[in-house]
């Protein structure tokens, strides 16, 4: 986990591309930017119709009954015919998600901060949070729920426990890759600790966060729906075991494709609110600072 | 008038002892340089300065004992801040003071056209040059204006133009501002252009092993008179540098932060 953090800050954004050259391509480059953005999407969009075709073919040539592989396009067809029970049951898994991640930032920031200030307090947290992180969530999930009811409350327990650490992890190695120059010179100028933590420590920290909250987002959606599996009235997860159940793999994948599009959209968003967090990061990457000073006095 | 005055000030980390007895003094509007080899210890004397650590020894500022908010402190790299846009970085040592970011803007920003900074005040750090940060970072570091300047090796990460052309503009400012002024360098040219007295520093444990007057007069980058007159007193000190450095230059392998 801590080799993903710590390589993560510096790696483009995963999935959602950005060109190198956006934001300073001259004007007339309207065409090419068309292009390029074409030709760097090509790829994926071509391994995803490779994917699905080959999928539709086997599907309908194999002879293999719907009920057990049912193809892409049929998923497609029951999924637009049961959309309003998808979106019923997604709605639930939604607040869920988003109810969950917001407890757990919540946690990761004041947690996180507290162990800035207190090393003990890291000393006594960290082996707790990693052997949180051990559990099955197939088996911890139905206690939970066992625990605490078929409400929101599991649910966002839940979600809470798979995305906080990594988001704990990235911030707290983010506080400690805080330039020393830079520490030594607020204290210097009479910044006290909280100061520092404030002006220095949480900023150097925001790419890290970042990187862990692209990490931790995706696990999200996953954690709401284990949870609703485990025991819910309404949501992806009950709507999946139940369309299982009724032998609909057309149903369950429907919902499967409903969840990854969710996952992608937070994805997403987390991608755009790290840019408009950091602005200075697309300054730096367009000009890298070399040692070539302009010697003008 | 003398300001700072250091009596005697030893540090040891442990068993190593990195200053062994320093003594020195700045005086008002003085510009001094502490010039000695990498892994002196010269770091740790501004670590002393500010407060950042403890030692002990007799450390006096206007004769009164010292506190750390004597001094405006400019690091080895510049230290701006990735996150903030130049002018930000400018008002950061106001700031610190309690000032309110609109008023510390209103303060610094007529300062821009003097460092070379006109134009830029919006701009992140990552789109200046390596000399137009050190222009920021001595920008930010002279608004405080504190007692004194302590300049810790601050060209020492530029390249060798640009630190001839850095230097040239640092001898103009302090011309023009009179800053009092304590310098860390290991740059011989650079202590001599600059400073009006230079203290050299023995490896570790350092020591005060010679205090060179330059009596030259200002500016010193224009005459080749002048110039002549500058390389005598380089040569005289590299001879005390590498004199006293030779039996100790394999055990200098690291500085000491």
């Amino acid at each position: 986990m801590s080799v993903m953090v710590d390589s993560a800050p510096r790696d483009e954004s995963l999935a959602v591309g950005e060109s190198r050259d956006d934001g300073q391509s001259p004007p007339q480059g309207g065409r090419s930017a068309v292009t390029s953005t074409f030709a760097k999407f090509f790829p994926a969009a071509l391994a995803f119709a490779l994917l699905f075709i080959a999928w539709e073919l086997y599907a309908r040539l194999g002879g293999i009954a719907p009920t057990i592989l049912p193809a892409p396009s049929r998923v497609l067809a029951q999924a637009w015919e049961n959309r309003a029970a998808l979106a019923d049951n997604t709605l639930p898994t939604i607040r869920a998600t988003l109810a969950g991640f917001a407890c757990s930032l919540a946690a990761a920031f004041i947690l996180s901060a507290l162990v800035d200030f207190l090393a003990p307090l890291r000393r006594a947290l960290f082996p707790l949070l990693i052997a949180s992180q051990t559990m099955p969530l197939v088996a911890i999930a139905p206690l939970v729920v066992l625990w605490f009811g078929f409400g929101l409350l599991p649910k966002i327990l839940l979600v809470a426990l798979v995305t906080f650490f990594p988001m704990m992890v990235a911030l707290v190695e983010g506080y400690a890759a805080t330039s020393t120059e830079i520490s030594q010179m607020l204290a210097a100028m009479g910044a006290g600790r909280w100061r520092i933590f404030w002006l220095a420590r949480l900023p150097s920290a925001l790419p890290y966060f970042f990187a862990g909250l692209r990490i931790s987002i995706t696990y999200a959606v996953v954690g709401a729906i284990f949870a609703e599996y485990a025991g819910a009235a309404k949501g992806l997860g009950i709507y999946m075991l139940s369309a299982k159940n009724n032998f609909r793999p057309d149903l369950v994948l429907a919902a499967v494709a409903v969840s990854s599009a969710l996952t992608l959209a937070l994805f997403g968003l987390a991608v755009l609110v790290q840019r408009l967090a950091m602005p200075w990061e697309r300054a730096g990457r367009d000009r890298k600072p070399g040692p070539s000073g302009e010697g003008r006095p | 008038m003398t300001r700072l005055e250091l009596r005697d000030v030893r540090k040891s980390f442990g068993a190593l002892e990195v200053l062994a007895g320093v003594s020195l003094h700045v005086a008002a509007g003085e510009f001094v340089s502490i010039l000695g080899p990498s892994g002196a210890g010269k770091s740790t004397l501004f670590q002393l300065l500010t407060g950042a650590i403890r030692g002990e020894g007799g450390m006096r500022f206007d004769g009164a004992p010292l506190d750390g908010a004597r001094f405006a402190f400019m690091p080895q790299r510049d230290a701006l801040m990735p996150w903030r846009r130049v002018i930000d970085n400018a008002t950061l040592g106001l700031e610190v003071q309690g000032m309110k970011r609109r008023a510390a803007r209103e303060r610094v920003a007529p300062l821009f056209a003097e460092f070379g900074l006109a134009g830029f005040e919006r701009a992140w750090p990552a789109e200046l040059s390596g000399g137009m940060r050190q222009r920021a970072a001595l920008l930010r570091t002279v608004v405080q204006e504190r007692d004194m300047l302590l300049l810790d090796e601050p060209f020492g990460a530029l390249d060798a133009l640009t630190r001839a052309a850095m230097q040239r503009w640092l001898e103009g400012m302090w011309r023009s501002h009179r800053w009092t002024a304590l310098l860390i360098t290991h740059d011989v040219r650079e202590a001599v252009l600059l400073s009006d007295r230079i203290y050299v520093l023995s490896a570790r444990p350092a020591r005060v092993v010679r205090e060179v007057a330059v009596p030259l007069p200002r500016p010193r980058t224009e005459s080749a008179a002048l110039a002549r007159e500058a390389a005598a007193i380089e040569a005289g000190i590299l001879d005390t540098l590498l004199g006293q450095s030779e039996p100790i230059s394999r055990s200098s392998d690291g500085e000491l932060k």
